[in-house]
């Protein structure tokens, strides 16, 4: 069971609206779903995955909400080499050099 | 403190927290009909040019390159007929401490909170602006909340936006991250009321005069490098702020004749609080989803009257699709040396084209990059739209159709500007201010201000209520 102790750092999740409780102008999609929110900081006590945690976060507010992550990762990155990119300078530079080159 | 925190309750409280938050009653300025002082407002609540410098200078802001893009401007005159192809400048607005020219923006209202004595100051954005706020409180001393609009119902988070989280919380900021939905700005005001931090809006008179020395140092570089006054100035377009702004910069330098354009990435057809069509767009800024209902609605924003209206002073509003920034962001990088972007050459995109309709002699200036990174590369975008099932593939970015395919173009000569309706967007305005304003009857003065918000005449605007009265 994975689990946070006092002090990790830990992201939370809870739901602001329900989709009864948002505005009533959204399109179906949107409307037919709640409105969620993660918030990260230091957990101010233990507590076990799922569970409701109190944290603290870097400017020192508490918020509460449901333990999902302990030490929560940046997973964005780079992306993976785009074939469509890959030629683009050489190209560029082809037509830059002009017939001189060719 | 007020207990009903229901999405009704809050929102009917809009007037006095933003009041309590930004430190401006806007009923100073207010006629009580569609007219409102705007130049008194942004004289007597923004700071005079020589005040915003002396800001901006404190916190390192200001003072970016101008760069001459050499390279792209021979491709684009050897693509063009003979004699066209104006000088292309950039305007290098990464420089700026947190990398865009946000900086400029929230430099002049981090600097009021201080001086009012806020403990501290949040900003809802999911663009750059987060970053420029978390990086000018960290300077001066003050707190941060910045709130972000970043996952679908799934979970998933768009690359660009996670990378924009991530520097924020690099220069110290709490961030807040919501699933889709225009309620990003009832978060904001439930926070702003909680915690009584200063609100760093984007449409403020401080936000917005905080853009004006970006329009007034490119003037100065311009005229020192080459003796001659910009031609064009071209500006990526989304709320309307870096048009205003940058245009009264210009102004302020002297240059009347000078064009403003404005850019942005065309993603007509998706709805921008769709929770389906928000990962399927690959620009969360500066596109027409939010270039349109600003310009043709200014006033629907988080202050009363917003300082950020661009339809008085654009000369022109042009679109490029998604696939030209990503090539232009490759050619930028490739010709130029610079990695920068995507988001902010939109504008460099639509330069590029309406380069090849200027004369060599002309000079039209690109007036922002931003910084780039793991997440905001064409290459992480364009992973992300390949797993969200969109086609990418390279052709005629003609057959570009936002949502379900991005086209590279194949060749710099596939690079187009689409000229948007700016006479259809006037009257959309005029009428949207009839509608928001019509238990009142319109005065002259409504007229007067109509005409100059439009950068159009007293006929014009007369007219343009003739053809709407039923």
């Amino acid at each position: 069971m994975i689990s946070a102790k006092k002090g990790d750092w830990v992201q939370i999740h809870r739901i602001e609206l329900k989709p009864s409780e948002r505005s009533s102008n959204l399109p179906q999609d949107t409307q037919s779903v709640p409105l969620e929110v993660w918030q990260k900081g230091f957990a101010t006590h233990d507590a076990i995955m799922g569970d409701e945690i109190e944290i603290e976060t870097v400017i020192g507010r508490k918020a509460k909400g449901e333990l999902v992550k302990v030490n929560p990762e940046y997973e964005h990155n780079f992306g993976k080499p785009v074939a469509e990119l890959l030629t683009i300078g050489a190209e560029l530079r082809k037509i830059l050099g002009g017939e001189e080159n060719e | 403190m007020n207990s009903d925190m229901s999405y009704d309750a809050v929102m009917n409280r809009k007037n006095e927290i933003m009041k309590n938050a930004v430190g401006i009653d806007y009923n100073d300025f207010e006629s009580g009909s569609i007219a409102f002082e705007y130049e008194k407002m942004m004289k007597e609540v923004g700071y005079t040019l020589n005040e915003i410098r002396e800001i901006q200078s404190y916190t390192s802001v200001g003072n970016t390159p101008l760069i001459e893009l050499r390279n792209l401007t021979k491709i684009a005159r050897m693509i063009s007929a003979p004699g066209k192809g104006a000088r292309i400048f950039i305007k290098d607005e990464a420089a700026n401490p947190s990398g865009s020219f946000k900086d400029r923006r929230a430099s002049v209202s981090a600097y009021r909170a201080k001086a009012l004595g806020y403990e501290g100051i949040i900003a809802a954005t999911s663009g750059n602006y987060g970053a420029a706020v978390a990086s000018q409180a960290a300077i001066n001393g003050l707190k941060c909340i910045v709130v972000q609009e970043v996952f679908d119902s799934k979970g998933k988070g768009q690359p660009e936006i996670l990378e924009k989280g991530r520097k924020c919380e690099a220069l110290g900021a709490e961030v807040v991250q919501l699933t889709v939905g225009p309620e990003l700005f009832y978060t904001s005001l439930c926070l702003l009321e909680k915690t009584g931090y200063f609100n760093a809006s984007l449409y403020t008179p401080f936000a917005i005069s905080g853009i004006e020395t970006l329009g007034y140092e490119l003037a100065e570089q311009v005229k020192t490098r080459t003796g001659k006054e910009p031609t064009a100035v071209i500006i990526t377009h989304a709320g309307g702020g870096n048009v205003t702004g940058t245009a009264r910069g210009l102004l302020k330098a002297g240059c009347k004749n000078t064009k403003v354009i404005g850019a942005s990435v065309n993603l007509e057809g998706l709805h921008m609080a769709s929770d389906r069509d928000f990962n399927r767009k690959s620009f969360t800024t500066g596109h027409t989803g939010f270039g349109v209902p600003f310009a043709t609605w200014p006033d629907r924003t988080d202050v009363p009257r917003n300082a950020a209206r661009p339809l008085r002073y654009l000369d022109r509003y042009v679109t490029v699709s998604q696939g030209e920034v990503f090539y232009i962001t490759e050619a930028l990088a490739q010709l130029e040396g610079m990695e920068r972007g995507p988001a902010g050459n939109t504008s460099l995109a639509a330069a590029f084209a309406i380069a090849q309709e200027m004369n060599e002699d002309e000079i039209i200036v690109v007036q922002e990059t931003e910084y780039t990174g793991a997440g905001k590369l064409p290459s992480a975008q364009l992973t992300f739209a390949k797993l969200m099932g969109i086609e990418v593939r390279r052709g005629d970015p003609a057959d570009d159709k936002p949502g379900e395919r991005i086209v590279i173009p194949e060749h710099p000569s596939q690079i187009r500007v689409k000229d948007m309706d700016l006479d259809k967007m006037k009257r959309s305005y005029v009428k949207n201010c009839v509608t928001a304003y019509s238990k009142s009857k319109i005065r002259p003065e409504d007229i007067t201000f109509l005409a100059e918000d439009t950068k159009s005449d007293v006929n014009y605007i007369k007219n343009t209520l003739d053809e709407l009265a039923p």
